[in-house]
C-alpha cells in the first residue's frame, strides 16, 4: 500500500489538472491519476507524435493543452499517467494496474474528474468499419493525427460536429458532407448564450467558415437513416426530418458515397465512479443525462468525495476548469490552509465566472440533444449492444415480457455485459425503456460495477507462484 | 390489488420462492409472489451457475443430484428453455496437501451417491487440454455443468405467468399479520391476503422470521464473481480446486465466469457489496493457475452475491416454527444446483404429499436469545 493522500484526483484534463493545481498551490497533498500518458483529457489531449497528417500551426486547443501541462510539471502534484483505476471505495481506496503493476493509494478527499462518453444512436449499419464517434475522430485529429477519412460523411449533432469537418480540412481531407440533426433555428436561437462566450464563439465560426470556405454541402435537419458498404466506400443514406423530429417519408433520401462516417449524438457525464460510490444522482437531459447531485462547492452527497468538470454535467472545457479550481480549493479550506474570507472571496468570483461560461456550455449541450425521434426510428433488427451482439427487438422483448428496470433488462439479454461495460448502449437502452417505465428516472441507471475499465487478466495477476494465492479456509464438506 | 384471498402468498421470489410458487401453481393453489424487486433478482441471478457435485456439501448430494437432473430436464418443469450445459467436472490438486484434500472428499462425497473419481494429471489433461500442466491430480465428476443464472428469473418469470402466479414485482413487504384465515401480508399501504405463507427471503429470511416473532439466526456470505470478455474456447469443463475455493466454465457465448466463494464486504441491511480487490486478484490467480490461457484474456466485471448460511451450514425447509400454514425455505449451500429439487420439496409438503426426501426442520436452530445481527463481514 502507498502513502496516504489528502487529495486524489481521478482524471487530468481540465477539471482534474485545475483542482490538482489550486488544492497544491495552498500546500494540500496531491496524487492525480490519469489513464492517458499525459494531462490534458480529451479537449487538451497531447499528440503523440509527428504521424499522418500536415498539419502547419497548432490547433489553439494544443496550445491551452501544452500550458496546462508545464503547470502541472512545475507544480507539487504528484502525477501517476498511465493507470487505468479500476476499483474505488469510500474512505478512500483507490486500485490502479499502470506500468508498474497492481498499486493501491489511500486518499482522505477524493476528487472525480472523469470528463464524459460519447453517445451515438444506433442506426442500421454503425458497427461498420469506417463508422466512428465524432469524438473518437477528434482523438485521431488531435493525438495522431491521423484523418479518419480523406471523405468522410460528418454527421449528428453539436459543436463536435463542425470541429470534426474543420479538423479534417485543417489536415488535407474533405468532408463528403456535413449532416447536422438541429436546424439552423437552434443555432440562431442558441447565439446570446455563445456571445457570453468570446472564444467559443470566434471559435465556432472559425470553423463554419472553414466549411463555407471549402463549398462542403451541409444538409442541416437531417439524420443519417443506414449506412452500408459498396466495394470500398460507404453509402450514408440521409433523410430530412420533419417539424416534428419525425423522418420525412420515402423517396426523400439522398445517398452519399464517402471513405468514412463520423457520427455522434452528444456526451454523456461519465459517472461510473460516482455511482460505484454510492453517491445520489439526478437525471438532468439538458446536461446529457444522469450526474451526480453537487452543492455550490463541488461536493457530492458522499462526505470527502467530490466531483467536477463534464462528469457533473455537460458544460464545456472552460467551465470545467472553474470548477475543478473550486473543488481544489474548496479541499482547501477544508483542511484549513485558506481562511474562510479569501474561500469565500475566491470561492463567489468563481462560481460567478462559472455561470457565465457554463450558459454557453449548457447551451452547445442543449443542441447535441438528440431527437427523441431516433429512438423510435431504430428499426428492430438493428444491434443496440456491439458488445454482446443484442438488438433493439430483444430489448423490446424483454420489456414486453415483463422485466422491470435497466438492470433486469441486462439481465435478460446480457445488453451492456460486454467489455464497454454499458458505456455505448446505456444511454440508448434506457432511453427504449423509459417508454415502457414512465420516465429515465423510473428506468434509473445501470449498477456500477468494477473493474471500471476492462482489465488485461496479465496486469492484474502479475508474476507469481500458486504458493503466493492466499487462499481462504476450505468451505464445509 | 385485489381483496381476493390467495391459497398461498409466497414472500421472495428467488430460486426458492418462486419455484415453490411455480409448483404449488401447478398443484392448483392460487399464489401470489411479492419481492421488493423482480423475479431471482438477487443471488439466483448473480451467482455462478454451477451444478455441481464437487462443491456440494456431503449430505446434501442426493438433493444435488435430483436437482441436477431437474435443471438438465428443464424443459420438463420449466417450459422454456435457459442455457443449461452439462459437462464434466474436474476438481484440481497443485500439491500433494490438496491430493489428500481431493481423496478425502471425493470418498465422503461418494458415499453420499455421487460418482466422483481420482484421476492422474495425464488423464486430467485428456478431459480438459486447456489444463495447467501444474495439475498433480484431479477428481472427476461426469455430473456438473452450468445454466445461465443471469437468465433464470427470465425463464421462471415467463413459467409463473403461464401457471398465472400473480407476480407482485416491486413490493417491499412491511410486515405480516396472523389472522383467523391466515395471513395478512402488508406493504405499499396495501393487504394480500393468503391461507398459508411461504417465507423465501434469502440472507433476509432472520429478518422475515421476525415478522412473526421467530429467532433463527441467518449468517450473510457475500460471495464475490467475475466474468471476462467473449473470448475463443479456452475450456469445456467445470474446473474446480480442492479447496472448493474455485469455479469456472466458459458459456457458449465465450465469457469465463470466475467463482469459488471468495468474500467481498457487504450489508444485507443496506443491500450494497463490494468486491474486496485482494481477494479478486487471488480468485483471478487461481483461475490462471488452473487454465494459463486465461492470461490473455480480459476480465470486464465483478460483483457480489448474498449467500446465506445457518448455524450448521445446512438448510431450513419446513414449518416455520409454532405457527399454523406457515413455511420456510434457504440457506441451502450450492442452492442454485439442487434449488429447484428444494422447491419441490417444499411444495409436496404443502400439499399435503410425503415428499421424496426429508426437509430439514427449521426448529432445531430456533433461538430465543436476542442475538446481535451477524451482518456486515
Amino acid at each position: 500500500m502507498n502513502s496516504r493522500v489528502e487529495l486524489a484526483v481521478l482524471g487530468a484534463g481540465p477539471a482534474g489538472v485545475a483542482a490538482a493545481l489550486a488544492a497544491s498551490e495552498c500546500n494540500v497533498n496531491v496524487l492525480i491519476l490519469d489513464r492517458s500518458a499525459s494531462a490534458g483529457g480529451q479537449v487538451y489531449r497531447r499528440p503523440t507524435g509527428p504521424l499522418g497528417m500536415q498539419q502547419l500551426e497548432k490547433w489553439p486547443d494544443e496550445v491551452k493543452g501544452e500550458r496546462l501541462r508545464e503547470q502541472l510539471r512545475s507544480s507539487a502534484v504528484s502525477c501517476r499517467f498511465g493507470r487505468a483505476v479500476w476499483s474505488v471505495e469510500r474512505g478512500f481506496r483507490i486500485d490502479a494496474v499502470g506500468p508498474e503493476g497492481v498499486e493501491t493509494w489511500e486518499a482522505e478527499r477524493l476528487l472525480v474528474a472523469s470528463g464524459t462518453t460519447e453517445r451515438v444512436i444506433p442506426f442500421p449499419g454503425w458497427t461498420l468499419p469506417g463508422v466512428m464517434g465524432l469524438a473518437a475522430a477528434t482523438a485521431l485529429l488531435k493525438s495522431q493525427r491521423v484523418l479518419p477519412g480523406q471523405r468522410p460523411v460528418v454527421a449528428g449533432s453539436g459543436p463536435l460536429l463542425w470541429a470534426v469537418a474543420s479538423g479534417i480540412i485543417a489536415g488535407g481531407g474533405m468532408p463528403a458532407a456535413v449532416i447536422d440533426l438541429a436546424d439552423t433555428r437552434r443555432w440562431v436561437s442558441s447565439l446570446p448564450a455563445l456571445f457570453s462566450r468570446p472564444t467559443d464563439l470566434l471559435k465556432g465560426l472559425g470553423w463554419m467558415h472553414s466549411i463555407r470556405r471549402k463549398q462542403v454541402p451541409v444538409i442541416s435537419s437531417a439524420a443519417v437513416r443506414k449506412v452500408w458498404r459498396e466495394g470500398t466506400s460507404l453509402v450514408v443514406e440521409v433523410v430530412e426530418r420533419n417539424r416534428d423530429g419525425t423522418l420525412r417519408g420515402d423517396g426523400q433520401e439522398r445517398r452519399l458515397s464517402a471513405d468514412a462516417l463520423c457520427i455522434g449524438h452528444g456526451l454523456l457525464p461519465a459517472t461510473e465512479v460516482t455511482r460505484l460510490l454510492g453517491a445520489d444522482h439526478v437525471f438532468d437531459a439538458q446536461a446529457g443525462g444522469w450526474k451526480p447531485v453537487i452543492d455550490d462547492q463541488q461536493r457530492t452527497s458522499i462526505p470527502g468525495l467530490f466531483a467536477a468538470g463534464d462528469c457533473t454535467g455537460i458544460t464545456g472545457a472552460e467551465a470545467a476548469q472553474l470548477e475543478g479550481r473550486l473543488a481544489g480549493l474548496t479541499v482547501a479550506h477544508e483542511t484549513g490552509r485558506i481562511t474562510d474570507k479569501l474561500y469565500r472571496m475566491k470561492a463567489q468570483s468563481l462560481r460567478r465566472h462559472t455561470l457565465r461560461v457554463s450558459r454557453a456550455g449548457a447551451s452547445m449541450a442543449a443542441l447535441m440533444m438528440p431527437a427523441e425521434s431516433l429512438i423510435d426510428d431504430i428499426p428492430g433488427d438493428t444491434v443496440v449492444c456491439r458488445c454482446e451482439d443484442v438488438t433493439c427487438a430483444e430489448v423490446q422483448a424483454a420489456l414486453a415480457a415483463g422485466a422491470m428496470g435497466l438492470n433486469q433488462i441486462k439481465s435478460w439479454t446480457r445488453c451492456g455485459m460486454g467489455p464497454c461495460q454499458g458505456r455505448v448502449c446505456g444511454d440508448t437502452v434506457a432511453a427504449i425503456a423509459s417508454r415502457h417505465l414512465g420516465g429515465r428516472t423510473a428506468v434509473g441507471a445501470w449498477s456500477s460495477r468494477v473493474p471500471l475499465v476492462p482489465l488485461p487478466m496479465g496486469d492484474l495477476v502479475g508474476a507469481f507462484a500458486y504458493h503466493d494465492i492466499a487462499i481462504p479456509k476450505a468451505a464445509p464438506l | 390489488m385485489s381483496q381476493m384471498e390467495y391459497d398461498t402468498a409466497v414472500i421472495g421470489a428467488g430460486l426458492m420462492g418462486a419455484g415453490t410458487a411455480l409448483f404449488l401453481a401447478r398443484s392448483g393453489m392460487r399464489c401470489v409472489l411479492l419481492d421488493r424487486s423482480g423475479v431471482c433478482s438477487e443471488a439466483s441471478g448473480v451467482n455462478a451457475g454451477t451444478l455441481t457435485m464437487q462443491m456440494t456439501r456431503a449430505d446434501l448430494i442426493p438433493y444435488a443430484i435430483k436437482g441436477w437432473e431437474m435443471w438438465t430436464n428443464r424443459q420438463e418443469w420449466l417450459g422454456i428453455n435457459p442455457s443449461v450445459v452439462a459437462a464434466p467436472g474436474l476438481s484440481l490438486a497443485f500439491t500433494e496437501e490438496e491430493v489428500a484434500t481431493l481423496e478425502h472428499r471425493a470418498a465422503v462425497r461418494r458415499e453420499h451417491g455421487a460418482q466422483i473419481e481420482l484421476v492422474t494429471a495425464s488423464k486430467a489433461r485428456s478431459i480438459e487440454p486447456g489444463l495447467s500442466t501444474e495439475v498433480m491430480a484431479a477428481s472427476y465428476c461426469p455430473m456438473d455443468g452450468f445454466a445461465k443464472a443471469n437468465q433464470t428469473g427470465f425463464a421462471l418469470h415467463q413459467a409463473l405467468k403461464t401457471a398465472r402466479v400473480d407476480i407482485h414485482g416491486a413490493y417491499p413487504v412491511e410486515r405480516v399479520e396472523p389472522e383467523d384465515r391466515g395471513y395478512a401480508v402488508i406493504g405499499q399501504g396495501e393487504v394480500v391476503r393468503a391461507r398459508r405463507l411461504v417465507l423465501a427471503g434469502g440472507v433476509w429470511l432472520e429478518e422475515m422470521l421476525n415478522w412473526l416473532a421467530v429467532r433463527i439466526p441467518i449468517k450473510t456470505l457475500v460471495n464475490q464473481l467475475a466474468v471476462t470478455e467473449r473470448i475463443e474456447p479456452v475450456m469445456r469443463t467445470v474446473i474446480g480446486i480442492a479447496s472448493g475455493l474455485l469455479s469456472l466454465k466458459q458459456f457458449d457465448n465465450g465469457t469465463v465466469v470466475i467463482g469459488g466463494g471468495w468474500q467481498g464486504k457487504g450489508s444485507r441491511t443496506t443491500g450494497s457489496t463490494q468486491v474486496i480487490p485482494e481477494n479478486l486478484i487471488g480468485n483471478v490467480r487461481l483461475a490462471v493457475h488452473a487454465i494459463p490461457n486465461l492470461v490473455h484474456t480480459r476480465l470486464v466485471r465483478a460483483w457480489c452475491g448474498f449467500e446465506a448460511e445457518t448455524a450448521d451450514a445446512m438448510p431450513v425447509i419446513g414449518e416455520v416454527p409454532g405457527m399454523d400454514n406457515a413455511f420456510l425455505i434457504g440457506s441451502i449451500h450450492s442452492g442454485y444446483t439442487s434449488g429447484p429439487f428444494m422447491a419441490k420439496l417444499l411444495a409436496q409438503y404443502i400439499l399435503g404429499h410425503e415428499p421424496e426426501l426429508p426437509l430439514f426442520d427449521p426448529s432445531r436452530l430456533i433461538d430465543n436469545q436476542s442475538h446481535p445481527k451477524n451482518d456486515v463481514n
